[in-house]
């Protein structure tokens, strides 16, 4: 468990350490969203319908524009090496990595979601039902995302690659994180969706650091 | 005094051998061509000549007899990819490699073509060219996939170490699949309902189902042969690459 910790600890570390990063992300999410109402128009009606929408895009693309920096530069400087001749299982430390990536990419996103709710003119339910729907999709997404760097990391200009595989595998945590803000058979809908979103992240958390662990061992070879 | 050491080798470890492989398989090949070629003559013939049209679609239900069989194959060749990457990573069998990275050009073609054909049968039936239903959906979905596999394949060099990935890739893509499937039932939806496998048998008359399933063979076996040919090349190209890279070792090939 120590060991676990210290790998939290380290990667926040790092994360934080000049803030580059963090901020980054942040910036792009909220300029995402403020890019909308130019391309479709400032029709206050529209926007706040395709509202929830345009934030889970927005978060969607950031998470993955930030699955770069799980892995490589561990791999860079050898400490992926480390990790993996480490007492510490290595789908123990992805597991870590992904509560690490959650933190610094997806829990930003949630704190900033208000700014996005007020240009986009969100109404207050609507808004907490997003928040919601992001803090129960967003793990599943960063715990994908682990799976889809896992993969790609052997490949020395994975960078791009990575966000295309994962996007389909992201599907369903879009349509269920959806469903959460706008149920479509009334409210029982909207819990079920709800119930399917925890499901799913739950699962993609208890899988994917094993997944990770697999891809890396094997393309490490 | 020799004792024989050599075991007796399975035909499944022989099969591992790819100069085996091709050896043995070689003589299907045209066997399945002429196979293939004779399913789709009559195929076509009953599709375009003997079938009835429709009484609500007119002629355009012909569209079926190339639908239902890609769609059928865009599934059926992402579960021989699946058993193919089971193969890699349980058995380590080199054969599965091969047939894995065979299939997925494949399958992206097929399911293309369900979707294009799809597409097409829409417009005059459905008035759409595209809806976003269930169906359609998660299809496009598995296209995606089937490219991603496609693109992660090419961005390997080392073809051995891309097996392995890709097979991981690859069963985490199978697990997804259904949950795209059912997820999109929630989502009224356009497309029918399944009318050929159903638990009370075929919903469709004989003169539609007979060329339907003539279709469907000829299908299935222009996947069976394209793979094998796809699967032999493949051996060639790699043992093309091993002898590239003895020669630039300056090696005595």
């Amino acid at each position: 468990m120590t060991g676990f910790l210290s790998v939290i600890r380290r990667d926040l570390r790092l994360a934080f350490a000049g803030g580059g990063d963090v901020l980054t992300l942040l910036l792009f999410f909220i300029i995402v969203g403020a890019i909308v109402p130019f391309a479709v128009g400032p029709d206050q009606e529209l926007l706040s319908r395709i509202a929830p929408g345009v934030v889970w895009i927005a978060a969607f693309l950031s998470m993955l524009l930030g699955l770069d920096r799980l892995f490589r530069p561990d791999l860079e400087d050898g400490t992926l090496a480390l990790y993996r001749l480490a007492d510490l299982p290595l789908s123990a430390v992805i597991a870590a990595k992904v509560i690490v990536q959650w933190l610094t990419s997806a829990l930003p996103l949630i704190v900033a979601s208000p700014f996005l709710a007020v240009i986009l003119a969100m109404d207050l339910d609507t808004f907490w039902r997003t928040v919601l729907s992001l803090l129960l999709g967003t793990p599943a997404l960063a715990a994908f995302g682990a799976f889809g760097a896992a993969v790609t990391v052997a490949i020395r200009r994975g960078g791009l690659l990575a966000p295309i595989l994962i996007a389909p595998l992201c599907v369903p945590v879009l349509i269920f994180g959806i469903g959460v803000i706008a149920p479509l058979g009334g409210p029982s809908q909207g819990n079920a969706a709800t119930l399917f979103l925890a499901a799913l992240s739950l699962m993609a958390l208890a899988l994917s650091p094993f997944a990770a662990a697999l891809a890396i061992a094997w393309g490490e070879e | 005094m020799t004792v024989e050491t050599t075991p007796k080798m399975s035909w499944w470890n022989r099969l591992a051998h790819p100069g085996q492989f091709v050896q043995w398989t070689r003589p299907l090949i045209w066997p399945l061509v002429a196979l293939t070629a004779l399913l789709f003559a009559a195929g076509l013939y009953f599709a375009f000549f003997n079938s009835p049209a429709d009484y609500q679609m007119g002629d355009t239900v012909r569209i079926m007899y190339v639908h239902v069989p890609t769609a059928w194959l865009s599934q059926f060749v992402y579960g021989t990819m699946a058993v193919s990457a089971l193969g890699t990573l349980v058995w380590r069998h080199p054969m599965a490699d091969v047939s894995m990275k065979a299939a997925s050009p494949l399958g992206a073609a097929f399911t293309a073509m369900a979707l294009f054909t799809g597409s097409l049968w829409g417009r005059p039936t459905w008035g759409t060219f595209w809806e976003w239903d269930g169906r359609m959906t998660s299809t496009l979905i598995l296209l995606f996939i089937y490219l991603g596999i496609v693109a992660l394949w090419r961005a390997f060099d080392d073809q051995l170490k891309a097996a392995r990935i890709v097979a991981i890739f690859t069963l985490v893509g199978a697990v997804n699949v259904p949950i795209i499937k059912f997820s999109v039932d929630w989502w009224s939806t356009l497309h029918q309902p399944a009318s050929v496998f159903t638990a009370d048998g075929p919903r469709m008359p004989g003169s539609i189902l007979t060329p339907l399933f003539v279709m469907f063979f000829a299908f299935t076996f222009l996947f069976i042969t394209l793979q094998l040919v796809a699967m032999h090349t493949e051996v060639k190209r790699r043992r093309v690459m091993t002898l590239e890279r003895k020669a630039a070792r300056g090696d005595a090939a």
